[in-house]
Parts: structure tokens; sequence; C-alpha cells
């Protein structure tokens, strides 16, 4: 179990990272999800002890990372937002002084071997790591991740960089490796922890905006009912309508036009269905309907909206820079 | 520390960068060395081991210049950093490689002392053959002063990510410490003189050279080694809370 209790991260006069708390328990598979700079590679540099905390404290297993380094670091497999790959080895030269360097004691071969096939590098092994491509490269540092065993594996945005097949292999991978570790993984892409995760933690500005189950936040999502109509007709007035029909809390132009017609994104209050009053109300306006789709929320706007409402908090409360 | 030892051994030989330390130091010496022996044609080391510490300045940077500056570039760090090994396993493991990368050096150029003694048998002045003592002598003072070079050449590397900059600073570093006697003449303040002359590398070498087993500059050569690699570790310790 990784446990973060009240993290502050300082760099000079900013809050990198501003009082975060959250555990991980084993067997998990966290995404840890912020848009760019919200403090995601300072809490994973901070979580395997690469940087230490301004305050707050980090424990692997019990163990505190900044108390006993080298028994919490042996837990722990990295793959930090650059691979840390020295381009003069081969990646078997690489893998084998990852295992002495981490002092393991599986049988080197057979374990280097096991995880060149986990991470399908085995085709490789014998190459330069400076000549291979960026996949691979990417693949090189997720077995060094690996070897030893660790208990806890650290990804820190795995799939940056790579075409949509790698992006695939590398999410399958992933979730593979959720079988028998407990996984933390950082990304800004949001179909990612989707798809991949069992927990998402989100942050921003430095602070944790939400936590929860995967299915959770998608279950919120749905609560709220949205469609997508098309209507021909003056689009200002059509607005207008719409918005002042019961159970309709926005109504927005989505943008598309198609001669007279635009498409509007309408959303409603859960519980009233708002698809035949709005049906009656064009028909009655002369405005006829081209068509009305529903539309699931996608995480990327709960994720705004999350974000959003803790940046006017930070701003209601003076906010701390 | 044994892992990054090997692995660092495993960087000079696999890149050019040992080669051509060696090719360099070793041409160098040669160089030195016939013109401080065989051109004069005496069979006293002591000139040749004068003039060699300050050829240091050329061929040690080489060595020392990649060992932090490098990783912290190429953000390798991160695995050293995150990796069950303690900051002073980590620089122990770069400058007993750096270290080792000297002494292989300093093997190859004492073939300079076998031509010696097989073509200066006696010396074109004295009549004396090469003096055993004062080779012996020269290569512990040349191993010690080295070490310390290095130390404080890693030391440099780890103020910087920028090897060219590594390489500047170490020189100018060293050269301090070798010139710094001289400097001497020009004080009159005898306290001043007193710190000068105890700062000073080139002074207690000089002793070795004459044969004569310092005792107190071996525990200023390794306090100068001690010295700098704590404030390394200092320097990547610190560099985590910023």
């Amino acid at each position: 179990m990784v446990e973060i209790n009240n993290l502050v991260k300082r760099y000079g006069a900013k809050f990198a990272v501003d009082d975060i708390s959250f555990s991980v328990g084993d067997g998990e598979i966290v995404g840890f999800l912020g848009p760019n700079g919200a403090g995601k590679s300072t809490t994973m540099n901070v979580l395997t002890g690469y940087l230490s905390a301004t305050s707050g404290s980090v424990l692997i297993d019990g163990i505190d990372i900044s108390q006993n380094p080298t028994q919490a670091k042996k837990l722990i497999g990295y793959l930090p937002e650059q691979p840390p790959l020295y381009m003069d080895m081969t990646v078997l030269e690489y893998l084998n002084f990852v295992f002495d360097l981490k002092g393991c004691q599986e049988n080197k071969k057979l374990h280097i071997e096991e995880i060149c096939n986990v991470t399908k590098i085995a085709d490789v092994k014998k190459r330069l790591i400076k000549n291979l491509s960026k996949g691979y490269k990417q693949r090189v540092g997720i077995a060094s991740a690996l070897v030893g065993n660790p208990k806890f594996i650290i990804l820190d945005e795995p799939t940056v960089g790579l075409d949509p097949k790698q992006i695939i292999e590398i999410r399958n991978l992933i979730r593979n490796l959720g079988k028998k570790h407990t996984v933390i993984l950082s990304t800004h892409i949001l179909p990612e922890v989707q798809a991949i995760c069992d927990r998402i933690v989100v942050i921003n500005g430095g602070k944790i905006v939400a936590d929860g189950k995967t299915a959770d936040i998608n279950g919120e999502i749905n609560q709220c009912s949205r469609y997508r109509v098309k209507v021909s007709g003056p689009s200002k007035l059509v607005c207008a309508l719409i918005r002042n029909l019961v159970g309709v809390t926005s109504c927005e132009v989505y943008g598309e036009r198609e001669g007279d017609a635009f498409t509007y994104t309408v959303e409603s209050t859960p519980n009233i269905d708002i698809r035949k009053n709005l049906f009656r109300a064009l028909a009655d306006k002369g405005w006829p309907m081209l068509g009305m789709e529903p539309v699931g929320m996608e995480l990327e706007d709960v994720f705004m909206r999350l974000i959003n409402s803790t940046n006017e908090n930070i701003k209601a409360k003076g906010g701390r820079k | 520390m044994l892992s990054i030892f090997k692995r660092e051994m495993h960087s000079y030989f696999t890149t050019s960068t040992g080669y051509i330390f060696l090719a360099i130091s070793i041409a160098l010496s040669a160089v030195v060395f016939g013109i401080t022996t065989l051109m004069i044609q005496t069979s006293y080391t002591r000139y040749y081991f004068t003039v060699i510490i300050f050829m240091f300045l050329i061929f040690l940077p080489i060595l020392t210049m990649k060992t932090f500056s490098d990783e912290k570039k190429t953000k390798t760090e991160q695995l050293l950093y995150t990796s069950p090994v303690s900051m002073t396993g980590i620089v122990m493991g770069k400058f007993l490689a750096c270290s080792a990368m000297f002494t292989i050096y300093a093997l190859l150029s004492s073939i300079n002392f076998f031509v010696l003694s097989k073509y200066a048998v006696t010396d074109f002045y004295t009549q004396n053959p090469p003096n055993v003592p004062m080779i012996v002598g020269g290569m512990i003072a040349v191993l010690l002063v080295g070490m310390a070079f290095i130390a404080i050449g890693v030391f440099v590397s780890s103020l910087t990510e920028n090897q060219f900059a590594a390489v500047i600073i170490t020189i100018v570093v060293l050269l301090f410490f070798l010139v710094i006697n001289l400097f001497n003449g020009m004080i009159g303040w005898y306290p001043i003189r007193i710190i000068l002359s105890w700062l000073s590398i080139f002074n207690r070498y000089q002793n070795f050279t004459y044969g004569i087993f310092d005792f107190g500059a071996l525990v200023y050569y390794l306090s100068v080694m001690g010295v700098f690699l704590f404030l390394t570790v200092r320097v990547l310790d610190s560099r985590r809370y910023r």
C-alpha cells in the first residue's frame, strides 16, 4: 500500500504540489490525471524518492521513503517521463546493469529473459538503445521498471509520443501488469485512464480535484442527460425557446451548420425527460427538428468542470500561488 | 556501488572517451618524459614528475567531465537516484571508475621507466643509474594527486549539466590548487602564506619526487579526496530538496 499524507513540494515560492493526500491499495491500477503542469510528475518524483518533499510523508508499505529510502526504493519500479536509458548500452547490457543496481536476488538470466518477453523487446535485446525507435525505448524503460519484480510500478506518462498501435500495445501491457503489481500511472489523456484504470485521481494546480472509482465517475457523468439536436430556424430564437423549457439547464449552439439548420447541445436535469416537450415546442413555432441524439458526457467534460470549479474555489479563497 | 563502477568502466570502453583519455594521456606523458629525461641525457626523473602533474590539467577533465553532468542532462540520474543505492555509493562508484582508468594510465605510462632503464643506464652528468625509490615515490605521488584531482573533477561535474563548462571549471580549479603557492612570494602577511602553502597540492608533491615518503602529504591528499567527494554527495542530495 502506498500512502501519501499532506504532501507539499515547493520550488522556490511556487507550490508544485500543495497538500495532497491519497492512498493506493495493493493490486489497484490507479490513474493520476491532470493537465500539463498540474504536479503529476512532481508527485511521482517524490513518491519514488527522486525528489524530497517540502513537507508531508510518503509511505511505501509502511516504510517512509525519506527515513529509509533504500528499503522503500526496493519496492518500487519507476519509469520517469523520459526513460532513463544509457544510449551507449545494448538493451541486454542495460537491463543487466539495472538488475545489479537494484541488487536483485532472482536468477538474472531467466528474470531478464522473462521481462523481455513480457514487454516484447526480446527481438531487439542485442541492439544499442540509441538505435531503437521511441516505442521500443519506452518499452525498455518499462522493462527496467519491472526488473526485480517490484510490488509497485509507477509510470509517468507511459504512452506519450507513441503511435496509436504502440499506445494500444502499451496499454494492454499495463493492464496485464496490473494483475500482478500495483500500478500508478500518470497521464493527461482521459480515454487512457478510462481504458486502463480501476481508480482515478484527478489533480490540478497541485491539488486533488477528484478521487474515485472509474465506474463511479462514469456513473456521475451519466446522471446528466444531454442531447444533440439539429433544428432548422433562427439560432438565437431557437436557443431562447429551448432554454425556457422545463428541465433544461443549458442550451448552446454546437456549431455544425447545414443550410439554415444548426446543431445545439441541450442539457437537462436527470429526472425530467424533455424530449417530447422539446419536439412540440419546436413544432408549434414551425421550426422543424431535423435530428436528435443523446450524447454521453465525456470524462473530458467532467474533468474540465472539476478543474474549473476548483480554480474558482482557489480564486474565491484568495488562493496560494 | 559495484554496478555503477562496472557501468562506468563499460562506458569508457564502449564509447570513445576511455580510448581518447588513454591515447592523450600516454602520448603526453611520453613526450614530457622524452623531453625531461632522454633529451637532456639524464636518468633523473624529478623534472618528469614535476611537469607531468601540469599535464593532468589537460587530460583528467576528459575522465571526470561526464560523470554527473551527463547523467543530469540525459535524465538517467532518475534511474540512479530512485534505485536502492545510497548517494555515497553512486559517487564512490563513479570516483573509483575514474581512478581505475587513471591507474590504467599510470601503469601503461610506466613503460617510460623501462625505456629509461634500458637506454639511460648512466646519467650523462652524474653517472648514476635511474633512482628506483625516486621513481616509485613519484608514481605513488602521481596516483595520489591524480585521485585528488579526480575528486575535484567529479565535484565540478556534479555542479553543471554542461560537459564543456565542467572541463573549463575543472581546469581552472586544478590550476588554482597547483599554482597557489606561487602567490606566496607576492603576499607579505605571514598567516595567509601559511594557509596558501598548506593548501598547495604542489608543495607536498615535491617531497615524493625526491623519493621521500611524506605521511602528512598522504593524509592531505586523502583529505582532499574525502572533502570533495563529500561535497559532491551534498550537492547531489541538496538538489533533491530544491
